[in-house]
């Protein structure tokens, strides 16, 4: 799972720009790593809106029927 | 879902019995009244397709000399022919024969099969000896064949000509030869016992058959001829060989006799003769081979049929005559004639199920593929959507004609699944929230009427109802105060009957919703529970016997309605039942009545009352696959031209969805403007939470003069959403009340991200799902942008991201 071009997002908290980072995500008891924005000091993580309607969904309905 | 009883789940016994209850896959009447199993309906489908060589290659796979049998035939497959319930029986022969003509490909298909060594011997060369050669030479043994006279063909020769033309004979027992059968001809083998060997023991010392079975490791006898004797083996009353009915043994061991010398003449038929070859041949292999010969036999020979062919709705037609002198048909009269087959199938609860017919599944396929699903232990299990998309609307068990009722093997499975922990998070997700929404403080109530320790009636309008009509709601419980005699106490509840937890095989959450409904009515003194609608009926009935219930349509009738305005003038609707209530005539017939007082005219639908279908709604369906719930609708919608009338504000919901003006049966009685209220657009899920809250607080503001308890933090939070955004929502399942939680979160936490276009994001997962919401400020309002949600939750360093707050 990767993110497309990243668009500038800026942490509103930490006034700092979202950096691509190495972040796990998981569900179901399955966790992968996957390359996606975050903020260097707080560590909120960007979800954009065709990961989680996408990609996101896909793996989610795989892991649910296994 | 019944109370009390043990999960089962299905085990092999179960699916078994459940694959036989399906008769799809039995053998259409004229392949069962065959006593060899042509399989006459694929080579009629070839032949029709004009697939010629594929009709006699179907042919051939069952009938040994194609070109005999077409000609000389009993058809016993004939009258059982269910096109003869709409004009005559197919020519079956007739076709067979042209199957044999007009395929260019003739030849049996060589087989390789690796020789055996075991050796047997065939006494007689007519139609049952030559069968069983050849079914045994293509088994791989080494086959004797004594033929007493010259050539082989028995009784064949006595056919006339110009009926069975003597190179078709030729050509057809030819095949026999050519499979290896050592075929002697002028080689009689004396059935007496006492008259010594004529043939094969010049010295007389011992009886034909002893040697015979000697050099051979089993033996058929097939002579046709009772006068040749019966071989010193043991005889039935008639005085001819007796045989075991199902393997054809003889009391001698390995020898084994058939065909028309154990029937009287006048019983002979050519095709059973062929038959007993048969079934001798597989006895003897299964002799030789040292396996059981009795076992899985049960369907050899001519038999009934099991499966069901609707013929009612089928258009007459008229055999097709040939033209032709010889009385054959001419290739393009035989494919006419091949094309009047019905093709009979069951198929009548796909016919009438979307579902079923969307995944491409008749019940025998699916309850297969259901239980290798709830088998699985490691790898995917694809048939979960399946399982889930089913709206348990019963009607497949209504129209079979063996009662199966895949709803109640759907609804089994599901709570199997729950119990396994196999369901999918997402299956119900959001149903089984919108049921909790029912039960928690914003919509639950149960209260007598003011002043009243105990209520005599009770009405209990159910979720769905007060989410699409809360004003309906609270005039049908003014009616209910009118209408009652002076003094009777009528008190109202509001809350879930349980069935999203029934059809989600929720047991955990239907048990305690029904064990907490038990005691609240018991709580209010054990009224008479007034139903609208028709899945909390059906949910009371059956769940909460001792509860005393009426539905709204039953009481209307016997009680009059509100008013006695007719304001239908006659205008013509038709009925969608609800498929709660198949069974329950009464209530139908009530609804009925009350229209008929409206002023209305009801065109009955095609499929109505105990057959009526399922809008989608039932049995969760419509979150499971909504492809399935669009196709459901649509081809219900199709069946009438008259507007609708529902009786279940779901059923309402989802019939306008799909684009037909229908009215529920309240609007009408109470007066709305019919084509208003038939082309109101569905009520989205959010309103639906909102209509709930209001209608609560409403009640308790009106009735007992309370003021309900304070707002939660999120619900302060006003936002702006334009049609779009709104639009999106509700395709998304997401409610205005998330939407509000996620802003709620962002504002107090600060944690909250800022977009290019100057737009905030934030996210919040209150439970079980991420929701993410772009936003502005506008003023004291926050003017909502997109929102979107996942189930996937972000780990950092081992906590999730957004705690709840």
């Amino acid at each position: 799972m990767t993110t497309p071009d990243a668009p500038r997002v800026r942490c509103a908290r930490c006034d700092r720009d979202l950096e691509t980072a190495s972040v796990t995500i998981g569900y179901l008891g399955s966790a992968f790593q996957v390359d996606l924005l975050q903020c260097p000091v707080c560590r909120q993580v960007f979800i954009p809106e065709d990961l989680a309607l996408g990609k996101m969904v896909d793996v989610e309905k795989q892991l649910e029927d296994k | 879902m019944p109370v009390n009883e043990p999960l089962r789940t299905m085990d092999q016994q179960e699916l078994r019995a459940l694959e036989q209850q399906c008769i799809q896959e039995c053998a259409p009447p004229c392949m069962a009244a065959c006593p060899i199993h042509v399989d006459v309906r694929a080579v009629l489908r070839e032949f029709g397709q004009g697939e010629d060589d594929a009709a006699l290659q179907a042919l051939r796979r069952t009938l040994p000399f194609p070109g005999i049998i077409s000609r000389i035939c009993e058809q016993p497959c004939r009258p059982v022919c269910k096109r003869s319930e709409a004009g005559d029986p197919i020519a079956i022969a007739a076709l067979e024969r042209a199957c044999v003509d007009y395929a260019v490909v003739k030849a049996e298909k060589a087989s390789r099969i690796p020789r055996r060594s075991q050796r047997v011997g065939v006494i007689g060369g007519g139609l049952s000896g030559m069968t069983a050669a050849h079914d045994l030479a293509r088994k791989g043994y080494t086959v004797t064949l004594y033929e007493a006279l010259q050539p082989v063909g028995g009784r064949l020769w006595n056919v006339p000509e110009e009926r069975l033309p003597r190179p078709v004979i030729m050509d057809d027992l030819r095949v026999v030869a050519s499979l290896g059968v050592d075929i002697r001809l002028n080689a009689p083998v004396c059935g007496n016992p006492d008259a010594g060997n004529l043939n094969l023991d010049p010295d007389g010392a011992r009886p034909a058959l002893d040697m015979l079975r000697d050099e051979h490791d089993a033996v058929y006898i097939a002579v046709g001829q009772v006068e040749a004797g019966t071989f010193g083996l043991a005889t039935d009353q008639g005085g001819r060989v007796a045989v075991d009915p199902v393997t054809y043994a003889t009391d001698r061991d390995g020898v084994f006799a058939g065909g028309s010398m154990l029937r009287a003449p006048e019983d002979y038929a050519a095709i059973r003769s062929i038959s007993d070859g048969r079934r001798a041949a597989i006895s003897i292999d299964r002799y030789l081979q040292q396996v059981s010969m009795t076992a899985s036999r049960d369907g050899e020979g001519s038999v009934t049929s099991c499966l069901y062919t609707r013929t009612d709705d089928v258009e007459p037609q008229a055999i097709v005559e040939a033209a032709g002198a010889d009385g054959g048909y001419s290739r393009s009269e035989a494919q006419r004639e091949a094309q009047r087959c019905l093709q009979c199938e069951c198929m009548e609860c796909v016919k009438v199920c979307e579902y079923l017919d969307h995944y491409g599944r008749y019940p025998r396929k699916a309850v297969r593929e259901i239980y290798n699903n709830l088998s699985i232990v490691k790898g995917s299990r694809y048939a979960n959507q399946m399982i889930n998309a089913c709206s348990l609307c019963g009607l497949c068990a209504e129209v079979c004609p063996t009662d199966l009722d895949m709803g109640a093997v759907i609804r089994q499975s599901r709570e199997t699944m729950v119990a396994q922990d196999r369901m999918p998070a997402s299956a119900h997700d959001f149903a089984l929230r919108d049921m909790a929404f029912s039960q928690s403080d914003h919509f639950a109530l149960a209260r007598n009427a003011p002043g009243s320790d105990a209520s005599d009636v009770l009405f209990f309008p159910g979720c769905q109802l007060s989410a699409e009509s809360p004003e309906q709601v609270e005039r049908v419980y003014a009616y209910l105060a009118e209408v009652l005699p002076p003094g009777t106490r009528v008190g109202i509840m509001l809350g879930c009957c349980g069935s999203p937890a029934d059809w989600a095989g929720r047991r955990d959450l239907f048990e305690a919703n029904r064990t907490s409904l038990r005691e609240t009515i018991a709580s209010l003194g054990d009224p008479t529970v007034i139903l609208p609608c028709s899945s909390c009926h059906q949910a009371f009935r059956t769940n909460l016997p001792d509860v005393r219930v009426e539905s709204l349509w039953e009481f209307m009738a016997a009680r009059g309605l509100p008013s006695d305005g007719a304001a239908g003038n006659g205008r013509v609707v038709s009925i969608h039942d609800a498929c709660a209530t198949r069974h329950e005539s009464s209530l139908q017939e009530s609804v009925r009545t009350l229209l008929g007082r409206l002023g209305y005219e009801v065109a009955e639908l095609p499929r109505s009352r105990n057959l009526t279908t399922c809008c989608g709604y039932g049995g969760i369906q419509w979150l499971a696959n909504p492809e399935v719930t669009s196709k459901v609708v649509a081809k219900r919608v199709a069946e009438g031209t008259s507007d609708f009338v529902a009786y279940c504000a779901m059923c309402r919901d989802f019939l306008a969805r799909g684009g037909k003006p229908t009215v529920h049966l309240l609007d009408l009685i109470f007066g709305a403007d019919f084509d208003r209220e038939a082309t109101r657009p569905a009520t989205g899920w959010s309103q639906r939470h909102e209509n709930r809250a209001r209608l609560k607080r409403h009640l308790l503001e009106s009735i007992w003069g309370e003021r309900m308890a304070g707002q939660e933090p999120h619900e302060m939070i006003s936002l702006v959403l334009d049609d779009q955004v709104r639009a999106r929502m509700e395709a998304r399942l997401i409610l205005v009340e998330d939407v509000q939680r996620v802003i709620a979160h962002a504002e107090r936490s600060g944690r909250r991200m800022v977009l290019d276009n100057g737009h905030f994001l934030a996210s919040f997962r209150p439970t079980a799902v991420t929701y993410w919401v772009e936003y502005s400020v506008d003023g004291d309002s926050f003017a909502v942008h997109n929102a979107y949600s996942h189930r996937m939750e972000i780990v950092v360093d081992g906590t999730d991201q957004g705690p709840p707050s």
